[in-house]
């Protein structure tokens, strides 16, 4: 028997797929003995593939405490993803192979455990928030108060939008701050791009943040957070690279001396001040 | 130090017959005016006096092409099947200094951090590297540079021509049992033969026009903000057409793609992995975005990868040995060393 290599996948099953928004499905995978494929932590991911479109990087948008299975919330933006959204059904194959990166420091007393915590998302990036969001409620007396500021372009655009109002909004000690970015007749909620929506509500630095979003939401949030008392020492995020092998040896991740699917996708911001802007 | 064995130069093919009958025998063979590594026969014009192989021994533990698994669909259904892993003994002889240290970037970049990479590590565990020592460095060579010996190339076993014999050392047990099981063809040897050997190709290899550079300076890790950011960057890539030629024939070049390709409904997909250059537009690119927009990004990754992150990542290894092909291939005559002496000026001014 030889040792696999790692960029050898198993085989995964697709047992159910939620339409989120318009271009957002979510992706449930077992193995194919209807198990978790393997264990990961928050912030972790895994490649993804259909044979013949492609492979691709995908966040795990479900909890390490969820045992059953792992969720992808992907939406469609490419060949791989088209495909994905069009043609596949419950109970297609799929591969999958991973964890890979590091993960948001759950479990360090220094970073994230113990604290009051501010997640702030925008559009598909609540997928890899929800990993620790999750993981937060099922260790509830870890964490102290939390608060979630979630934005997308429109009210049908807000990803788990039915489990944000009904599951997390009532969890204790938890704030639910939600804004599209036009106005929606149907929509009584904030209208404003999220570092406006930041501004306005006032969040207060006892806190650690852990925020995820497109490239020009995080310079932004970035912006008013340290004009608001934030230190970066307080503010984790993820960056995002093209990946094809996930073990740090394709090349494509990297910036600077790191490798961002092996030292990354989590990053404290100070330590994005370390390596060149190629983000 | 392991014992010194010689052999008459017209012998030599009686070595490579005796070396290929337990595994195959890659040398550099002259065909067609190209010199490469090729599988050794007996009517092949192999050539040890020429300087450098067109392709590097990179070639063989990496090759262009590599099939990783097979997937098989039946319907939606999929069944994954993994290659075997190479398994044939092969030697490789007349390795130079330089492309025997591309082999440890390569071996540092595989298997030194986990996970180790498993196609890689079963070519390198079948492999005998035996190197030669160079006759003549020339021009573009600068592999004095990198603190690497022309005159002692390593490998698991390292060769001289000198006068009419070549000289054979064992470096590794490897090395050692390989020249063990050649010994019928092989007679003792003095390694105080080869001084005058060794003493001519240092003092040629040092005195070439690019042996001399400022790597002292800077390239170190307190450097890369500041090397990353210079201006200079701006005018370098200028002349670069991104054709990918300087990637394509570097020995530690390893960035690779992992693409498809559909054999059809009776052999399914074939998934491999192909070389790729970070000199292409797409090698970064997202759907997203892309994070290396223009050519004078694309160029500064690789030249900052090699002078800078690899060192950083692996006790201060260059991921350029200096063996001078990307100089004397580039179409728009665009040179390592120029970038390497503007950078160590970056260096000089941040001080000043």
């Amino acid at each position: 028997m030889q040792m696999p290599d790692m960029l050898i996948p198993q085989v995964g099953i697709i047992t159910d797929i939620i339409q989120e928004t318009p271009d957002v499905k979510t992706f449930r995978v077992v193995d194919l003995k209807g198990n978790k494929a393997f264990d990961h932590m928050p912030g972790q991911c895994a490649m993804l593939s259909i044979p013949g479109v492609g492979e691709a990087m995908f966040s795990i948008s479900t909890s390490p405490t969820n045992t059953k299975y792992m969720d992808f919330s992907i939406k469609r933006v490419g060949a791989l993803t088209n495909y994905m959204h069009d043609k596949m059904n419950p109970g297609d194959h799929i591969t999958i192979r991973g964890p890979y990166g590091n993960a948001f420091p759950v479990d360090d007393a220094n970073a994230l455990k113990g604290k009051n915590i501010l997640f702030i998302g925008g559009g598909i990036a609540l997928a890899p928030l929800r990993s620790v969001i999750h993981y937060v409620f099922d260790n509830r007396d870890d964490y102290g108060y939390v608060d979630i500021l979630y934005g997308a372009r429109s009210v049908a655009d807000l990803v788990y939008h039915r489990e944000i109002e009904k599951s997390w909004a009532e969890k204790r000690n938890t704030n639910v701050f939600l804004t599209i970015d036009r106005p929606d007749d149907a929509w009584e909620g904030n209208v404003g791009f999220v570092p406006d929506y930041f501004k306005k509500i006032g969040f207060s630095t006892d806190k650690v943040v852990v925020m995820c979003g497109p490239p020009i939401m995080i310079k932004f949030v970035l912006a008013v957070l340290l004009e608001m008392g934030f230190k970066k020492e307080q503010v984790f995020t993820t960056l995002e690279l093209r990946m094809k092998c996930g073990i740090g040896k394709c090349g494509r991740c990297n910036i600077g001396d790191k490798f961002v699917c092996m030292d990354g996708p989590v990053f404290r911001v100070d330590e994005l001040d370390q390596i060149p802007e190629e983000f | 130090m392991s014992k010194t064995y010689k052999i008459a130069l017209d012998k030599l093919p009686e070595l490579y017959a005796q070396t290929a009958e337990n595994r195959n025998l890659y040398l550099p063979i002259r065909r067609g005016g190209t010199l490469n590594f090729e599988a050794w026969h007996k009517d092949a014009a192999v050539d040890l006096y020429g300087l450098k192989t067109a392709n590097t021994p990179k070639d063989l533990f990496l090759p262009q092409s590599e099939d990783l698994y097979t997937i098989k669909m039946d319907g939606t259904n999929i069944e994954v099947f993994a290659r075997e892993f190479f398994d044939k003994p092969f030697a490789i002889f007349g390795i130079k200094a330089c492309d025997i240290e591309a082999i440890k970037v390569l071996d540092n970049i595989y298997l030194s951090k986990q996970p180790v990479d498993m196609f890689y590590k079963a070519r390198r565990d079948n492999a005998v590297l035996i190197s030669l020592a160079c006759n003549e460095p020339k021009n573009a060579c600068f592999c004095h540079a990198f603190g690497l010996d022309a005159g002692n190339p390593g490998g698991d076993v390292t060769t001289w021509i000198n006068g009419d014999n070549l000289y054979i050392q064992g470096q590794t047990d490897k090395g050692s049992a390989y020249v063990e099981e050649m010994s019928g063809l092989l007679e003792a040897a003095d390694f105080g033969d080869l001084s005058g050997l060794q003493a001519n190709i240092r003092e040629t290899a040092q005195n070439l026009p690019y042996a001399k550079l400022p790597l002292d300076k800077g390239f170190t890790s307190e450097d890369m903000m500041a090397m990353f950011n210079s201006e200079q960057w701006g005018s370098f890539h200028r002349a670069c057409i991104g054709c990918g030629t300087c990637t394509y024939s570097c020995p530690t070049c390893s960035c690779y793609d992992i693409k498809d390709h559909d054999g059809g409904d009776c052999k399914g997909v074939t998934r491999f992995r192909c070389w790729d250059s970070c000199m292409y537009p797409d090698f970064t690119l997202m759907a997203h975005g892309n994070n290396r927009l223009t050519q004078k990004e694309r160029f500064r990754q690789r030249f900052m990868h090699k002078l800078m992150y690899h060192p950083m990542n692996y006790e201060g290894q260059f991921g350029c040995v200096g063996c001078g092909r990307c100089i004397n291939k580039c179409p728009v005559s665009l040179n390592i060393v120029k970038i390497i002496k503007s950078l160590a000026e970056v260096k000089e001014d941040a001080n000043a």
